[in-house]
């Protein structure tokens, strides 16, 4: 048996700077937007690096990252990296590289942009390729959405940057839950539990102390549990802990859209996106009703924010009921909070608009 | 045998953005696993349904993270998906590469898998998605012998990442990658091998714009700032102001504190010192004219994640300012101290936050050896629901 070295850790990213990278380590002095994906820093030398940006599906095969790989090698030297919404960027040290890289980029069908005040890329997670607990897809609802957003990602004169990322559960493992537009994919319906199996699969104490509002109890005579159905919102949690607590309904799994948050720090502190449209249905291939619902978002606050405005500050300024009206999605009993922070989010001033 | 038709899918090879369809397509003209892994999505498709079991423990010898086990619910009409495990790569800091180490990995990976990658999971990893338990040994053999690692996964140290940094971007006010390099090497036990409550991820922003929103996505958040004053060149502010920007409208107006004023005459932008949050919007908007101040360092906060399972929580500021130089010594003692209180005190599955929600700050604060600042919380409390320790009292 061949004996494995273990612990190694990563490889060193020093030894995949480019020169001009290297030689300019911590003495950049400024950068510029030179158009939508394209991104000039110049350094306190005066050195020069242009940074192509270019969108991709995130899954990808190795003959995706081949060909990028091809096109790294011949306009920059064999130098790139990934952004943290999945985007690869060129590093190009020679500018006179950069309009022969976005005519290849532009014949080669891939999106050049999602920088400045632009629509990024969407960080999203498995879904029905890999998940074990999927409500919904993520891949299917991510291609279209920016089919259908597409030119947004290829502009950068919004109101202001715009981040949408998508979740196919709640456990949302691309942390949906600061962002411009937040796509989420939720259950409607309380488990259906294999009260012959459960036992055999599970940890009766851990699947009860899964639920975050104590609706499950253990249930003795069937050595399972059982659900106070009033109590379940179908977070899905006790599903993750415990298969035989089937979650998964075709025909009531949905989507929420959630708006307004953001995680820089910029103007406004960091907040969380909150609850705009409850339920869209799951209609793949294309997902129309959630597309249609993000456009009309995006098209209202494109339209209506002034300069600078994020979605969240620009409905920080206008307030929620305005937000709800202009957008003509319909306020129910179910955008009040009714989870253990909710007193604070209620309004106890008599300042709100008519 | 006839070729199964994929027609769902098919309408998503359609329309101007890459299609992740097409990639799986492509893999599947090489490689079964592929070509099930399209079968089973067209059926998840048609049905509105996953088809992953939740997964056994799988893992390679060594270590017990890092390969997420994952079976086909369907594995009769899937046999070459009955078993599609994942292996998290640990990814260079920053997401730079050589082509060289990018081939190296679809070389590898083509030869073990199926040949279908996420460049790159949520928390940072490159992500091989698909192979089979027996292939999971040979194929971290190779990547290792290739100089790649496991990412963290499960109850552990989970894979830290972080911004671009000082490779790129004047505004790093300490040095992201080498941090995140350091504390990924330094730590090694605590990510290959479970032994907490729950998963514990540290992001790194170098500025306060936080690229890699660190404030949200991870327990430990270090993000960049300075204490002393912005650094403004009057002469560049002057080409702003010439060239048509509205400085007082889209600077000053919105800068949250007030800090700001713009001279109209003499054409000159001054910060009040005491008054600036260092927000970034400034800086962002004139990057030719202000930048941070020369005293850097960063704010450690603690607490964030998802919403599971007590609400989402983003992180708040612990360490208001500490100085991040190698071997980053006092920023590992905290870590350390935070994880041992965190361990001995962690219900199952109970996140580093929950756990400060539960116990209180002030037992947090007294068991890492913090003193409370006011910069630690937006308010004090409202309720007089006050703990009182023992040596505080009178007996």
């Amino acid at each position: 048996m061949k004996l494995s070295r273990t612990d190694l850790g990563p490889p060193d990213y020093r030894e995949m700077l480019p020169p001009v990278i290297k030689e300019n380590y911590g003495q950049w002095a400024y950068h510029e937007y030179i158009r939508p994906g394209v991104i000039k820093h110049v350094s306190e030398k005066g050195a020069e690096l242009f940074t192509v940006r270019v969108g991709s599906p995130r899954l990808v095969n190795v003959d995706y990252i081949r060909d990028i790989c091809d096109l790294a090698d011949k306009y920059c030297d064999g130098y790139l990296r990934f952004t943290s919404r999945n985007n690869v960027e060129f590093l190009l040290s020679n500018g006179a590289n950069v309009e022969p890289l976005l005519d290849e980029l532009k014949q080669k069908g891939y999106p050049v942009g999602g920088t400045g005040r632009s629509i990024s890329n969407i960080v999203h997670t498995q879904g029905w390729i890999h998940c074990h607990t999927p409500a919904t897809d993520a891949s299917g609802i991510v291609k279209a959405v920016m089919d259908d957003l597409y030119d947004y990602f290829t502009r950068d004169d919004l109101p202001a940057k715009l981040r949408i990322a998508m979740a196919c559960c709640l456990n949302m493992c691309g942390a949906v839950h600061c962002s411009d537009i937040a796509i989420l994919g939720i259950h409607r319906t309380v488990p259906r539990i294999d009260h012959e199996r459960l036992s055999k699969v599970c940890e009766i104490p851990t699947v009860v102390a899964s639920c975050p509002t104590a609706a499950i109890k253990p249930d003795p005579k069937k050595k399972s549990v059982k659900i106070t159905e009033e109590k379940c919102m179908y977070c899905g949690n006790c599903f993750t802990m415990c298969p035989a607590m089937e979650i998964m309904d075709p025909d009531n799994d949905g989507i929420a859209i959630l708006v307004g948050g953001k995680v820089s720090n910029a103007r406004m502190a960091p907040a969380f996106s909150r609850l705009a449209i409850p339920f869209l249905p799951n209609n793949p291939p294309r997902w129309p009703e959630v597309t249609e619902a993000v456009r009309n978002i995006v098209e209202t606050w494109v339209a209506d924010a002034k300069k600078g405005e994020r979605m969240g500050e620009w409905i920080n300024r206008i307030g929620w009921e305005r937000f709800f009206a202009r957008t003509g999605i319909p306020f129910t009993d179910k955008h009040i909070d009714d989870y253990i922070f909710s007193v604070p989010t209620f309004r106890s001033t008599t300042n709100f608009k008519w | 045998m006839t070729e199964r038709k994929t027609p769902l899918l098919d309408e998503l090879e359609k329309g101007p953005w890459p299609s992740f369809v097409t990639q799986i397509k492509e893999a599947a003209e090489k490689n079964d696993s592929a070509k099930d892994l399209l079968l089973q999505l067209e059926q998840s498709f048609r049905e509105k349904k996953g088809h992953w079991k939740h997964g056994g423990i799988v893992g390679v010898r060594g270590y017990g993270a890092g390969v997420i086990g994952r079976y086909s619910d369907k594995p009769e009409e899937y046999p070459n998906i009955a078993e599609f495990h994942t292996l998290r790569i640990n990814q260079p800091s920053g997401w730079f590469y050589s082509t060289k180490a990018l081939r190296t990995v679809c070389d590898l990976w083509e030869k073990h898998g199926s040949g279908l990658t996420n460049f790159h999971g949520s928390t940072g990893d490159v992500i091989l998605l698909g192979t089979t338990t027996n292939e999971l040994q040979p194929t971290f053999d190779d990547f290792i012998d290739a100089g790649f690692d496991l990412g963290g996964s499960g109850s552990a140290l989970r894979t830290p990442s972080c911004c671009c940094g000082p490779a790129r971007c004047e505004w790093a006010c300490f040095d992201t990658l080498d941090l995140c390099n350091d504390l990924t090497h330094a730590f090694q036990d605590e990510m290959h091998r479970p032994m907490w409550p729950y998963k514990f991820k540290i992001k790194i922003s170098g500025c306060p714009n936080d690229c890699v929103a660190a404030i949200a996505r991870s327990d430990l958040s270090i993000i960049g700032t300075w204490r002393d004053n912005l650094q403004i060149n009057q002469e560049e502010v002057k080409k702003y102001a010439e060239s048509g920007m509205d400085i007082r409208g889209m600077v000053c107006e919105k800068c949250p504190t007030k800090a700001l004023t713009f001279n109209v005459e003499t054409k000159e932008l001054s910060c009040k010192f005491e008054d600036c949050t260092r927000c970034m919007h400034c800086i962002n908007t004139m990057p030719k004219a202000i930048r941070p101040g020369k005293e850097k360092g960063a704010t450690i906060l603690i607490g964030g994640k998802a919403t599971i399972l007590r609400s989402a929580f983003l992180s708040w500021v612990i360490v208001p300012f500490m100085k991040l130089e190698p071997p980053y010594t006092e920023l590992k003692e905290l870590i350390e101290k935070i994880w041992e209180w965190w361990d001995e005190n962690g219900k199952t599955r109970e996140r580093v936050g929950e756990l400060i929600y539960r116990l209180g700050m002030g037992n947090f604060l007294r068991a890492v050896g913090l003193e409370p600042v006011p910069q630690m919380v937006k308010e004090p409390r409202a309720n007089p629901y006050i703990f009182w320790q023992a040596d505080e009292i009178s007996k």
